[in-house]
């Protein structure tokens, strides 16, 4: 479980995140949703340790990782996977060394271990032929499931995607929400999704927290999220295009 | 003034970083031999055509200079050896390499920054600078001085294919005037340079790709940046170390 009080981040003058509180559940997939520029990623990055926050706690399962020394969050790091909107593979790396290269850093598995470990998650991605292959020659949905596969090999105990789902077309979309969705179930993960695409939202949003302009604005699940009469959420699900869609779909 | 000495602590503060303790080693020295490849053999064909056309053009340019005839036609091999070893062998070539080797660096890494590689090692709890960048300073220190070494004899080598296929000098005399007066030391001092020179080429571009911001049009510029400054430190360093080597 990942809980977060009272967050706050500024860049200069821009306030980015104002005292955002929110509970992620463990086996649960959250998304933390938005316009572009509401503060979502700058959330997720604060989270992860990429940018420190000025104020509040980010506790992982009571341990707070801004009170944690540096040999602490290290160790806290391990337990963390994370797929990011271009998927951040090492082009200089093939896929099963891309997969691999987590548990050669982070774990102390024997090569035989290591290699099980990488044919089971390609396998879970449904790609156990692309070993061979460089990033460069993949496709989009292709390097979005091998930035699972890397970020799911070591056994991570918090998963963050970060626009797991741009630059994908809807089908392949929504092939990797539910593999993200199934996963976290499976491995009894903490998930956590940034996303601004309703039909993620309506897939496998069991927890939603909406951020606007910094603040938390509503926080729910994919159920009540139609029947809500906040404005700024409703405006944000009506610019999505997601009802227009639904209705010319029924 | 406040740029440069802003820029130059980012810089330190990086190699602190880059030159503190790896995670695993083994990791380590698997990049160092890749990046030995593609750093140093890479780079051999280029060093070679450079240092035959090199050593030819310093012997005709050496011959066609001299005219006087108190001066013996065998100090044109002396020149074309101590031009060679002192100064073009480890400078020219470093500078050749600054722009080959340096921009690779420099956009290698950059790119690595902006499509959020970097981020993904931090995440992973790697040292990013130390991963990326260690190996590649190491590979150059090392594999360098055998470019340069190689580019002395290719170099002196260009020479002595024009004594033997022009008249402006006899082989014996051009043989002669490269055997003449040799001194060891030279060689260790063009050496020496050729380590400096192999740190400045590397570590110069890979603080500009590291601090890239932005998109493809940022990272080429941090590559142009990263060429142009390891250009200028390199000369910098050259007239120092001659200096404090040679006077």
């Amino acid at each position: 479980m990942i809980e977060v009080v009272g967050l706050n981040k500024s860049f200069g003058e821009n306030h980015v995140l104002k005292d955002i509180s929110a509970v992620f559940e463990t086996g649960k997939t959250s998304l933390i949703i938005g316009a572009s520029g509401s503060g979502k990623s700058t959330l997720a990055r604060c989270l992860v340790g990429l940018i420190a926050p000025e104020t509040g706690k980010m506790l992982y399962d009571g341990r707070d990782f801004l009170e944690l020394n540096n040999k602490e969050k290290k160790a806290l790091r391990k337990e963390i996977g994370f797929l990011f909107q271009g998927s951040a593979l090492f082009d200089f790396m093939t896929v099963e060394e891309n997969v691999r290269f987590p548990l050669d850093i982070l774990t102390d598995l024997s090569k035989k271990e290591k290699q099980i470990r990488v044919d089971e998650v390609l396998e879970r991605v449904e790609l156990p032929t692309a070993h061979k292959l460089f990033p460069s020659e993949l496709s989009g949905g292709m390097k979005k499931r091998v930035g699972i596969a890397r970020a799911i090999s070591p056994h991570p105990k918090y998963l963050f995607c970060d626009e797991p789902n741009s630059g994908l077309d809807p089908q392949t979309s929504i092939v990797i929400d539910n593999l993200i969705h199934d996963i976290t179930i499976e491995y009894n993960i903490t998930t956590l999704v940034i996303s601004h695409d309703m039909n993620s939202v309506m897939e496998i949003g069991e927890y939603i927290l909406f951020i606007h302009k910094g603040e938390k604005w509503w926080e729910g699940d994919n159920k009540k999220i139609l029947q809500t009469d906040n404005e700024e959420l409703l405006s944000f699900v009506n610019a999505s295009g997601f009802l227009s869609n639904k209705k010319a779909g029924s | 003034m406040a740029s440069f000495l802003f820029h130059l602590g980012q810089y330190i503060m990086l190699m602190w970083r880059v030159f503190s303790k790896p995670e695993k080693m083994s990791i380590y020295r698997k990049r160092l031999f890749d990046e030995m490849v593609s750093l140093g053999l890479a780079s051999l064909g280029i060093i070679m055509v450079i240092s035959l056309f090199m050593g030819a053009v310093i012997t005709i340019q050496t011959a066609a200079n001299i005219d006087s005839a108190f001066i013996p036609s065998y100090t044109i091999g002396f020149t074309t050896r101590q031009s060679t070893i002192l100064e073009f062998s480890p400078t020219i070539m470093a500078l050749i390499l600054a722009g080959k080797v340096g921009s690779n660096i420099a956009s290698e890494i950059g790119l690595m920054r902006v499509t959020e590689q970097i981020d993904a090692l931090e995440i992973m709890g790697v040292n990013s600078s130390a991963f990326l960048i260690l190996p590649k300073i190491i590979a150059s220190v090392i594999i360098n001085p055998f470019l340069v070494i190689i580019s002395m004899f290719v170099s002196i080598g260009g020479g002595y294919l024009i004594a033997m296929f022009t008249d402006i000098v006899s082989v014996a005399d051009y043989v002669y005037g490269i055997q003449l007066d040799f001194r060891p030391y030279h060689v260790v001092y063009a050496l020496s340079k050729a380590a400096v020179f192999a740190f400045i080429f590397t570590s110069v571009p890979a603080y500009q790709g590291y601090f890239a911001a932005g998109g493809a049009l940022e990272v080429g510029k941090a590559s142009t940046r990263g060429v142009v400054q390891s250009s200028i430190i390199i000369l910098i360093a050259n007239y120092f170390i001659t200096q404090l080597f040679l006077i």
